[in-house]
């Protein structure tokens, strides 16, 4: 048990701003253990922190991390998953 | 951004439901309209320009023509919360972006039974869906599971109570962890293992399940219904955490 | 337009600006101990935690828990500042120095940077010069009593001149090396040195 995490419902207006579309409801497959689920069910940590890190919830391991910049703009890192475009 | 823009909203009423909840009913240009169980995220500006966002689940039913209602939990020492409770009146305005997310909706659509299971105010986002559910005449059986400290704390007692009388297919399964009225009959302990185990006796093993709530009953209850043979994907969580309150 | 709509009475509560010198810029003050983690808490028991010191030594060298609490410890009473703008004066750790921990071996001419790396993958980098003569430690106690694992107990570094994220929670070694490679963060648009005095928050600051 972890009490330190949320669903990735939590962040999913910063998703949603970052990726253009409603992610959330979105399947996707982990690049680590090769979970298919929807990206809701991602594990959020950091929201407050430096920056956003979201773990697969059956591996535990990074699928994606997004860091905000002063500017506004983010740095995306989503190479943990593929995700389903639609 | 197409579709997640910040719009101004106005604060049309204000609605203590218990010592710590409140309803904030909104006014908000542009809305495009919701699914049950989506949130917005409000963004507060300080005359200075200092910024704080939080996300809260939406409460009211889909249909509001332009008003919907937030249901807001004050956290002790928060930033953002005691402002709306203790601050905030009515012709108030601040920014909402949304509705967000798309995972943890409820569209009735499916006739499949719904089991909820909330603690505290994590039964907001399940509300909407009870309320949808009520409001669109869905044959789907609804079980929500209801766990709060004490009777005082039980948020939209009376209209549950209502819906629930209505004999539609919603029961609502009150557990009382801290305290409990003279003559109680129901659970009076936290979720757990068992008491998830006696509703789905109620709903049948084909059932979706929203769980929202702390994170430890969002944990403790999402492992507790797969080990009883839910599969995971069915089981959909909305974890509340320590979000600066 | 929208983003310069004032909400009325609204202030935020942001600590307070200004104690003396010791607030850097851009930071307030809390008094919380905010749990900043980007994974799940470990809890490698105790009696398979160890703390490795490897990479360009002479031989490498691991301590056993027990072991890494012979060695000699002390109090430490610094301020920490955290890139996320909060600052918390006076924070009691008790811990053994690193440079305690490199007296163990000797270090390969070539060695010019750490790599501190933790249970759940979480990686940090820094200049041997960052981290010796008592300006890094490896915690184990906060405020009197054993470092929680929420705060990245059992053992954390901690950087007091650096920004937080170099304080790695859950540390479980050191690699000695000889080309700077960034960790979690620094590889991930923060920047690599990350003074708080320089307000070195992001890569190119």
């Amino acid at each position: 048990m972890d009490e330190h995490t949320l669903d990735a419902n939590a962040v999913a207006g910063t998703l949603h701003e970052v990726f253009g579309v409603e992610l959330t409801g979105q399947e996707s497959e982990c690049a680590h253990c090769g979970n298919h689920a929807q990206v809701g069910t991602f594990r959020v940590y950091d929201m407050h922190g430096p920056g956003v890190v979201l773990r697969c919830s059956t591996c535990a391991q990074i699928v994606i991390r997004l860091v905000r910049r002063p500017d506004g703009s983010y740095l995306v890192d989503a190479s943990g998953v593929y995700l389903k475009a639609t | 951004m197409a579709g997640l823009a910040w719009e101004i909203a106005t604060v049309a009423a204000l609605n203590d439901e218990t010592p710590h909840i409140r309803t904030l009913s909104l006014n908000v240009a542009g809305w495009s309209g919701h699914r049950p169980g989506q949130h917005v995220d409000i963004r507060l500006t300080a005359e200075d320009g200092y910024q704080a966002q939080r996300s809260y689940s939406v409460a009211s039913a889909p249909g509001g023509d332009g008003r919907i209602e937030l249901t807001v939990e004050r956290v002790a020492g928060g930033e953002v919360s005691p402002f709306l409770h203790d601050e905030l009146i009515v012709g108030d305005r601040f920014e909402v972006r949304g509705p967000i997310g798309g995972y943890f909706v409820w569209d009735g659509g499916s006739p499949d039974p719904l089991l909820l299971v909330a603690g505290g105010s994590g039964v907001v986002p399940l509300m909407a869906i009870v309320r949808h559910r009520a409001a669109i005449g869905s044959a789907a059986p609804c079980t929500l599971l209801f766990s709060s400290r004490t009777p005082a704390d039980i948020i939209y007692a009376s209209e549950l109570e209502s819906l629930a009388a209505r004999g539609d297919g919603l029961r609502v399964v009150h557990t009382l962890t801290r305290e409990q009225p003279e003559g109680w009959a129901g659970y009076s302990r936290r979720i757990d293992a068992q008491m998830l185990e006696d509703v789905l006796g109620l709903t049948g093993k084909s059932a979706s399940v929203f769980v929202c709530g702390p994170t430890p009953l969002v944990e403790l209850a999402a492992t507790s219904l797969v080990s009883l043979g839910l599969p995971p994907s069915r089981v959909r969580t909305e974890r509340f955490g320590p979000s600066g309150g | 337009m929208s983003e310069r709509l004032v909400t009325r009475g609204f202030v935020g509560r942001r600590g307070s600006l200004d104690r003396g010198n010791r607030t850097p810029p851009g930071q307030y003050l809390t008094t919380d101990f905010p749990v900043l983690s980007a994974g799940p808490t470990p809890h490698t028991p105790l009696d398979q935690w160890s703390l490795r010191l490897e990479g360009l030594v002479t031989k490498p060298v691991e301590w056993s828990w027990a072991e890494f609490n012979a060695l000699p410890a002390r109090e430490y009473v610094v301020d920490i500042s955290c890139v996320t703008k909060w600052t918390k004066l006076d924070m009691s750790w008790h811990g053994v120095s690193v440079d305690t921990i490199l007296a163990a071996v000797d270090l390969d001419p070539r060695a010019a940077f750490v790599i501190a790396f933790c249970d759940g993958g979480y990686t940090t980098n820094l200049p041997i010069a960052d981290i010796v003569n008592d300006q890094a430690f490896i915690a184990y106690g906060y405020d009197g009593a054993p470092l929680a694992p929420e705060h990245g107990g059992p053992a954390r570094l901690v950087v007091p001149g650096r920004y937080f994220w170099k304080s790695a929670k859950w540390i479980r070694g050191l690699r000695i090396v000889e080309k700077d490679v960034p960790g979690f963060w620094e590889g991930f648009g923060y920047h690599n040195r990350g003074d708080q005095w320089l307000e070195e928050r992001y890569s190119g600051d």
